[in-house]
């Protein structure tokens, strides 16, 4: 019982460190990117790697969501003979919640990971303690440009998301179960607020990058350098990176939307 | 005070070392010279921390108390922008090379450059390619780090520590799994270089053979302490029960072959008594 | 990869996160009337508003002209008062344009519609529009329709 105790609290006090570690990683972090004015072709880089490596993955998960929200919409409101507010329906959901969201998650798992096992294994290989030796600093050189890459790539993917979700929409919709297609879009863009709708889906996204970032960098940089550490790191990522999107999207939904 | 440190002979100067990781105890009062210009070789068996004697050179690692100095400057209380400065003086070879595997050998080469000066691109490759040149790899450039076999990275790795004229480098284990023709070419890259940048080496090995060939220097290290230091030629001589068995290789000697336990009879006889 | 390709490809995804912009802001969103706000204000009150929402379109002759701006409830006439925002460019309502409040459909949006007058002086800025029509409530219909049976 004692035994237990004391493992739990151990435990605890080990999670409480590995948070102020990452925060004290991050203050770092955000120190190092005024460098990158000077190369940005490593952000360029970097973008390729975490943003148009994702972008399949979200273009198509974004056509079938849209599709799949078309469909039930159409089922739920035919039943009031509201059929022609589909469009509402479908760019309501995307915009405000699933294009943040299912981005966040997909790219937690694309390229949130990618980059914890990239990092990972620069530590393993010892290059960042190479780097180091070479009075390069890896928050300069290895993290800060994987941090600003990712940080604008998740909010650009989540609007990409959004908008082929729409048309996906419209394919099933429109196409497929004929709703008109003047009502279609017509009430979707009277019932969408640019500012209220489409703004605050991207504030969230630009939340969701920096912490899926932080997170991501955090734990290759903090990992074991064995090739076990960093598939466990790898891991973490992707869970962590899951609960804070979906957690985050509560809180952030309850300051925005609630009147 | 600090002109005449850099004129001595000694160019490392470690004092009453400790380092500690968690409760293990590394190093327990460590005191070295490196001298300058020469080749030394800090030797012990596997995990007495030699690795981690490097990096506290380098100023990758605090130890807890004790002095470093290198060239006269105190490396644990150096701040990060005069850490920089001196490591830029520094070369490492890492076991492993090290090299960033999605950039070229070339651009692996040509990197220090880029990351700390202005040169023009057609003076960087001259220069990269005469450091290939000199390891023999000037054909390699357009290779990456994966297509390389561990000597070759190694070889890179050390045309890449040479790139900034350093004053110092320092290998970590550069003779560890390597066949007799790569060690052959290793062991005499480290001599000449050596001697013709005249450079200070130091060398962290347990390869017995091929270090003692090569180092007018020996550091044994063992249990956090210093146990000999002196050339090779007078260790061989030495009296030191300890360096006989650590140079000869004998199993047992004051490194015991069995790990400490309670004696051997009592350990059986307690068993057969209880059961 | 080549740097060249590399620095292609990341233009070519710029391009797209800006055409998913696009979309969402005019196809999805209606950021082009949003941004048409500058209009002139004028109000009118109704007894009854029913559901009517503030950006509920306001239209004439079917043609979108402005949007509600403002609701609210006037405590001295006991009634709703609706502030409209009018496009710049339809200056030209006469003052005796009445207002009445539609239904897109048995359920659907609720919204403004304005039938032009015949006088020769037109709406200004913080005109008053006297003529009003309130919102058709259904359970007062069916109350009329009972008590006339």
């Amino acid at each position: 019982m004692i035994d237990f105790l004391a493992r739990s609290g151990r435990r605890y006090l080990d999670a409480l460190a590995s948070l102020g570690r990452a925060s004290a990683f991050l203050v770092q972090l955000l120190g190092a990117l005024p460098s990158l004015f000077t190369r940005f072709s490593l952000v360029i880089k970097q973008l390729f790697s975490s943003g148009v490596m994702t972008l399949s993955i979200i273009l198509v998960s974004g056509l079938f969501v849209g599709m799949v929200l078309a469909l039930q919409g159409y089922n739920t409101l035919i039943g009031f003979g509201a059929e022609e507010s589909l469009g509402i329906f479908v760019a309501k959901v995307l915009v405000r919640e699933l294009g943040p969201v299912v981005t966040g998650l997909l790219f937690a798992g694309r390229a949130g990971s990618a980059m914890t096992a990239e990092i990972g294994l620069m530590k393993a290989t010892e290059q960042l303690s190479g780097l180091e030796m070479m009075a390069v600093d890896p928050f300069k050189r290895v993290y800060a440009p994987r941090f600003i890459a990712g940080f604008f790539a998740l909010p650009a993917l989540a609007a990409m998301f959004s908008a082929i979700g729409v048309l996906g929409g419209h394919l099933v919709g429109v196409e497929l179960l004929g709703v008109d297609a003047g009502a279609y879009w017509s009430q979707m863009q009277a019932a969408v607020e640019f500012r209220e709708d489409v703004l605050s889906g991207l504030i969230k996204a630009v939340v969701f990058g920096f912490v899926v970032c932080w997170i991501a960098i955090f734990q290759g940089a903090d990992c074991v350098p064995t090739s076990e550490g960093v598939s466990s790191a790898t891991t973490r990522t992707v869970v962590y990176s899951c609960l804070m999107v979906l957690g985050l999207d509560f809180l952030l939904t309850a300051i925005m939307f609630s009147v | 005070m600090n002109t005449q440190q850099q004129q001595s002979d000694t160019l490392v100067q470690i004092t009453d070392l400790r380092f500690k990781r968690g409760s293990k105890v590394i190093f327990d009062g460590i005191n070295m010279q490196i001298p300058r210009g020469k080749i030394t070789t800090i030797m012990g068996p596997s995990g007495t921390g030699k690795t981690t004697l490097l990096k506290i050179i380098g100023g990758q690692l605090k130890p807890s108390t004790g002095s470093v100095q290198v060239d006269g400057l105190e490396v644990p209380k150096l701040r990060r922008r005069d850490l920089y400065t001196l490591r830029k003086r520094m070369g490492m070879l890492f076991q492993s090379g090290a090299l960033l595997t999605d950039i070229t050998v070339f651009d692996n080469v040509a990197f220090p450059l880029r990351e700390h000066t202005d040169l023009p691109e057609r003076l960087i490759r001259h220069l990269v390619l005469m450091r290939l040149q000199a390891v023999g790899l000037r054909g390699s450039r357009d290779l990456y780090p994966a297509e390389l076999s561990g000597g070759m990275a190694r070889r890179v790795a050390l045309a890449r520590a040479l790139m900034l004229d350093p004053m110092m480098i320092l290998y970590d284990e550069p003779f560890t799994g390597q066949d007799p023709i790569s060690m052959g070419v290793l062991l005499e890259l480290i001599k000449t270089v050596n001697a013709a940048l005249n450079l200070t080496s130091l060398i962290v090995s347990h390869d017995l053979a091929e270090a003692m060939s090569i180092s007018d220097y020996v550091v044994i290290i063992s249990n956090g302490k210093v146990i000999a230091a002196d050339s090779p030629k007078a260790l061989r001589e030495s009296e030191s029960q300890w360096v006989q068995q650590f140079l000869n290789g004998l199993p047992d000697g004051p490194v015991p072959f069995q790990a400490a336990a309670p004696d051997y009879a009592t350990d059986l006889f307690d068993f057969e008594q209880r059961s | 990869m080549n740097s060249r390709t590399t620095e292609i490809l990341v233009g070519l995804f710029m391009l797209l996160f800006l055409g998913a912009m696009t979309i969402l802001a005019l196809k999805v969103s209606n950021l082009t009337s949003l941004s048409g706000a500058n209009g002139y204000q004028v109000s009118a009150n109704f007894d009854n508003v029913g559901g009517l929402r503030v950006r509920a379109p306001v239209s004439a002759g079917g043609v979108k002209v402005g949007q509600v701006s403002q609701i609210i409830y006037d405590s001295e006439t006991f009634e709703a008062k609706v502030t409209l925002t009018i496009d710049e460019e339809f200056n030209q309502f006469p003052t005796d344009t009445s207002a009445s409040i539609y239904t897109a459909g048995l359920l659907g949006e609720q919204y403004i519609g304005l039938e032009p007058g015949a006088d020769d002086e037109v709406l200004e800025q913080n005109s008053e529009i006297g003529l009003t029509q309130s919102a058709l409530v259904l359970e007062r219909l069916i109350g009329q329709v009972l008590l006339n049976k």
